[in-house]
């Protein structure tokens, strides 16, 4: 390993610097000496695989956490295990990945909570709109003052947090996967909204798994790697290639569409009807058919509004789309997880549009779910209890559990599917995110199934599990599977699937062959600026 | 494997250990303030309760009520589900046990009419348990607010149909039964003579068996557990939510109205008003000291019925109060160092793992 990455020229100018930094929970060592020198007045993107340390590290910044060892400092003064006042009364300003505003209040009361500005003993709300609408126009972050939380879009709230920050009077900027939950024009918007606070004299620092958005927005790029800093990159001389080879130590194939086809899915049935559209007629062939389905969102309204789809043994439908425009009820109502209000779906020519979760598990729906911590997985069960989640019927005999079964099952699993630590016993909380998926598709891949339906399989795991969950997709489907595919990730959708479809408010506005997809048109439609009526 | 078996012990044993001792320091300076002294007075506690077979067949039939609720609030919480009804089902239970025990003729078999009595106690504590059950998954009303009303409204309805109907005159409590009593188990040993003690403390620890088994190692023990843990994740394992809280409550009621049987059918043969005293609420410590876990509930229950009793055997030199301060020490102590110990054992165990 080379000697510790530092920056070029004097130290003057540093905003952070932080050396040697330790920090251990239990038997995981987060950090283990890792360092990080960030300039004032750039942008820097903190990247690493899942359970490098980011997040450790940029906890011990904000003062959440304290450091085991090491030293820190913030413009020059010593500040090695502040408190996050300290931190936040030294600029320093954290926009975590999950948004943490309060939804019953107005943006303007969410955004000066904590310092209000007041009228002799009464909360001035008028001062406060006033307050953030001057800031607001200040930064080019737009937001309405007066509307709801609750009543925002998700990338109405991520300004809405960094807002918040800046309020506080924060001069460094710490965004924890910015991008995670926006649509390629919102990214557009962040970036510029980023670029003018580094030009106004800010720093902000990037954690991003996003190697094109690292390239794209950032100035320098630290990589690290199991807790320790592994490299300190120019982003203006370097490639994605050469990044991702430093976050994982070793050489990457990132997906691409030639490899897609190279896995010769699509040598098998009938090219003409792969890629085109449904066919009414093709009730016989489609694995699974979905007509006019309407499921209900929380607050009554019609959050999928009939939608209508077939896909065929050996095709990935890729749906693409804004969160939050539907995505997660269909694929729930598809599950079983969320009640039909009307349409009819049915699963190798079985209707299974009354059927129960379980019921349609064993009619050969597999499900990876959107959220592993709230659905996919018991977090306090065992690898090998988690294994069996949905399939306990079949693990138990007169209604005890089959103990040997469960745990030879898992012995398997977490062998097939590289699952580590190897054990059986480690409850999934103490996996990182990339094995806590593997788990999920163990279980929802290693069973007989026909069908799969992945909701952003690969959200929050690292580039090794990534290029390890897009080659099980491509694998189910050389093995005549049906898969629908929900990723916020147009790349992910671009690369896998064999048809795409832009869901838009509820409705499939667009489906088109790969073909003729790419991330200007799916965009447009994706943000509804071009829709026509779709099948 | 062995290792990691062995930090789940220390887990589970070392943090009611630090709130033993720290109760045991609080009740050191309880005892000095009454100028007593505490050496003298913790003998005579442990002399009264385990140190003698009287007193410790007392400290079996105070334990063996407190499993029973023990267990069905930890059943409860298993299932996410915070029961606090166990007082008024421990009583429904003793109740129907009664009722059908006075019922029974005295020639019936005595093996059946136990065992008719038994199920007529999981009965009348099911039927408590499942209007909560019911309420919460119709309705969405909260199990706390329910069992609570409950409680109230169950107790007062049956201390009335005593009263109105099946008190014997100048008393609060029923006619004897006619069959189904438990025999003591001074009639197997003769020491514990005098001692309530009876066979009910067998049936509490099948219970305590069966309870294991059901929540460890059967199938609707595992989706119990995940809807106790994550509710949306057992229901994406197809796992009907609504349907496991109705069971869990059932069950939980069930086995609080077993305990019923205890003073019935092992005790004073007949039902008195308020003959629960309190060992329902009391079973929520239990629970809670026991870790959920139904040897935990065991252990807790031996301990805090050695309180109980232990507070008669020292009543000359100190206030029997003093072990209810005692207890509520120790349920605080419980309460939190549970995460602290934990992560104080935690960090002494890194230098060895690093």
């Amino acid at each position: 390993m080379t000697a510790p990455p530092t920056a070029m020229g004097g130290r003057e100018n540093l905003a952070i610097r932080m050396e040697g930094i330790d920090k251990t929970f239990g038997s995981v060592r987060a950090n283990r000496g890792a360092s990080l020198e960030v300039r004032s007045g750039e942008i820097h993107a903190l990247v690493g695989e899942n359970g490098a340390g980011k997040s450790t590290l940029m906890k011990i910044l904000g003062g959440l956490q304290k450091p085991d060892a090491g030293q820190m400092e913030v413009n020059g003064r010593d500040v090695t295990g502040w408190s996050t006042s300290d931190a936040i009364a030294a600029g320093i300003g954290v926009v975590h990945q999950h948004f943490m505003l309060v939804p019953t209040l107005t943006v303007a009361e969410n955004i000066v909570l904590g310092m209000e500005p007041r009228n002799g003993i009464q909360f001035d709300y008028a001062k406060a709109v006033a307050d953030v609408q001057k800031l607001s126009a200040d930064t080019g972050l737009a937001v309405s003052a007066d509307s709801k939380v609750s009543d925002l879009s998700v990338g109405e709230a991520q300004r809405v947090e960094i807002l918040k920050t800046l309020f506080r009077g924060a001069k460094i900027l710490v965004l924890d996967e910015p991008t995670a939950v926006l649509s390629p024009p919102e990214v557009r918007e962040l970036w510029a909204v980023l670029r003018k606070l580094r030009d106004a004299g800010g720093t902000i620092v990037l954690i991003t798994h996003r190697l094109d958005e690292v390239i794209e927005i950032s100035d320098v790029i630290t990589v690290m790697r199991a807790g320790q800093t592994v490299d300190r990159l120019q982003t203006s001389d370097t490639t994605p290639a050469q990044i991702a080879r430093a976050m994982v130590g070793r050489d990457v194939v990132l997906s691409s569409r030639d490899e897609a086809s190279a896995l010769g899915a699509r040598t098998e049935g009938d090219d003409a009807t792969v890629g085109s559209g449904f066919h009414p007629s093709d009730d016989m062939t489609s694995a699974i058919r979905v007509n006019d389905l309407v499921v209900m969102g929380s607050r009554n309204t019609r959050a999928v509004d009939g939608v209508t789809f077939s896909i065929r043994p050996g095709e990935i439908l890729g749906i693409a789309g804004v969160e939050g425009n539907g995505q997660t009820e269909l694929i729930e109502a598809l599950a079983g997880l969320r009640p039909i209000a009307s349409g009819l779906m049915r699963v190798n020519g079985h209707d299974v549009t009354a059927e129960n979760v379980s019921e349609r598990r064993d009619a050969g729906v597999s499900h990876i779910p959107e959220d592993r911590h709230r659905r996919g997985l018991i977090l306090d069960y065992s690898v090998a209890d988690n294994l069996v989640l949905g399939l306990q019927g079949d693990y138990s005999r007169r209604g005890i559990l089959a103990g040997t079964r469960i745990e030879e099952n898992a012995q398997k699993q977490i062998e097939t599917f590289d699952i580590r630590p190897p054990s059986k016993e480690l409850p999934a909380r103490a996996l990182s995110g990339g094995n806590q998926q593997k788990v999920v598709i163990a279980r929802e891949m290693g069973r007989s199934f026909s069908i799969l339906l992945a909701s952003q399989p690969t959200r929050g795991v690292d580039v090794g599990a990534i290029e390890f969950i897009h080659s099980q997709l491509r694998e189910a489907r050389a093995a005549g599977k049906a898969v629908l595919l929900i990723s916020a990730e147009l790349k992910e959708i671009l690369a896998l699937a064999d048809r795409v479809a832009v869901m838009y408010r509820g409705k499939l506005t667009k489906v088109m062959p790969i073909e003729s997809a790419d991330e200007e048109t799916l965009g447009e439609y994706m943000t509804g600026s071009r829709s026509e009526s779709a099948a | 494997m062995s290792s990691r078996f062995r930090e789940n012990i220390e887990e589970a044993l070392f943090p009611p250990l630090v709130a033993l001792l720290v109760a045991l320091i609080c009740g050191d300076l309880l005892i000095m303030s009454y100028g007593q002294s505490p050496a003298i007075v913790y003998r005579l506690l442990l002399e009264g309760t385990w140190g003698n077979a009287y007193g410790f067949g007392q400290v079996l039939y105070k334990a063996t009520t407190l499993i029973f609720t023990g267990l069905a609030v930890s059943l409860g919480i298993r299932a996410g589900l915070f029961n606090v009804g166990a007082e008024s089902q421990l009583a429904a239970g003793g109740f129907l046990a009664a009722l059908l025990g006075l019922a029974l003729s005295p020639s019936m078999p005595g093996i059946l009419a136990v065992f008719l009595c038994i199920i007529a106690a999981i009965i009348g504590g099911a039927i408590v348990g499942a209007i909560p059950g019911w309420l919460k998954v119709r309705f969405g009303a909260h199990e706390v607010i329910v069992t609570i009303m409950l409680n109230f409204i169950v107790l007062a309805l049956l201390n009335y149909i005593v009263a109105a109907k099946l008190h014997v005159p100048e008393t609060l409590h029923t006619p004897e039964i006619g069959n189904g009593g438990l025999a003591r188990l001074e009639s197997f040993i003769p020491a514990f003579h005098g001692s309530a003690a009876n066979l009910t403390i067998v049936v509490a620890l099948i219970a305590a068996a069966l309870t294991w088994i059901y929540l460890f190692k059967s199938r609707r023990g595992y989706e119990m557990r995940a809807v106790g843990l994550q509710p949306e994740a057992a229901e994406y394992g197809g796992v009907n939510v609504g349907a496991t809280w109705m069971r869990a409550m059932v069950l939980s009621g069930a086995i609080a109205g077993l305990g019923g049987i205890n003073y019935v059918l092992g005790y004073k043969y007949y039902y008195e008003e308020g003959f629960a005293g309190g060992s329902g609420f009391l079973g929520i410590a239990v629970a809670l000291v026991g870790r959920n876990h139904p040897l935990g509930v065991v252990l807790a229950a031996l301990f805090f019925a050695t309180l109980s009793q232990g507070g008669l055997a020292i009543h000359a030199f100190v206030p029997k109060q003093m072990v209810e301060v005692l207890q509520g020490v120790v349920i605080l102590a419980v309460a939190m160092s549970v995460p602290e110990v934990r992560a104080a054992l935690r960090r002494a165990r890194k230098p060895a793992t690093a």
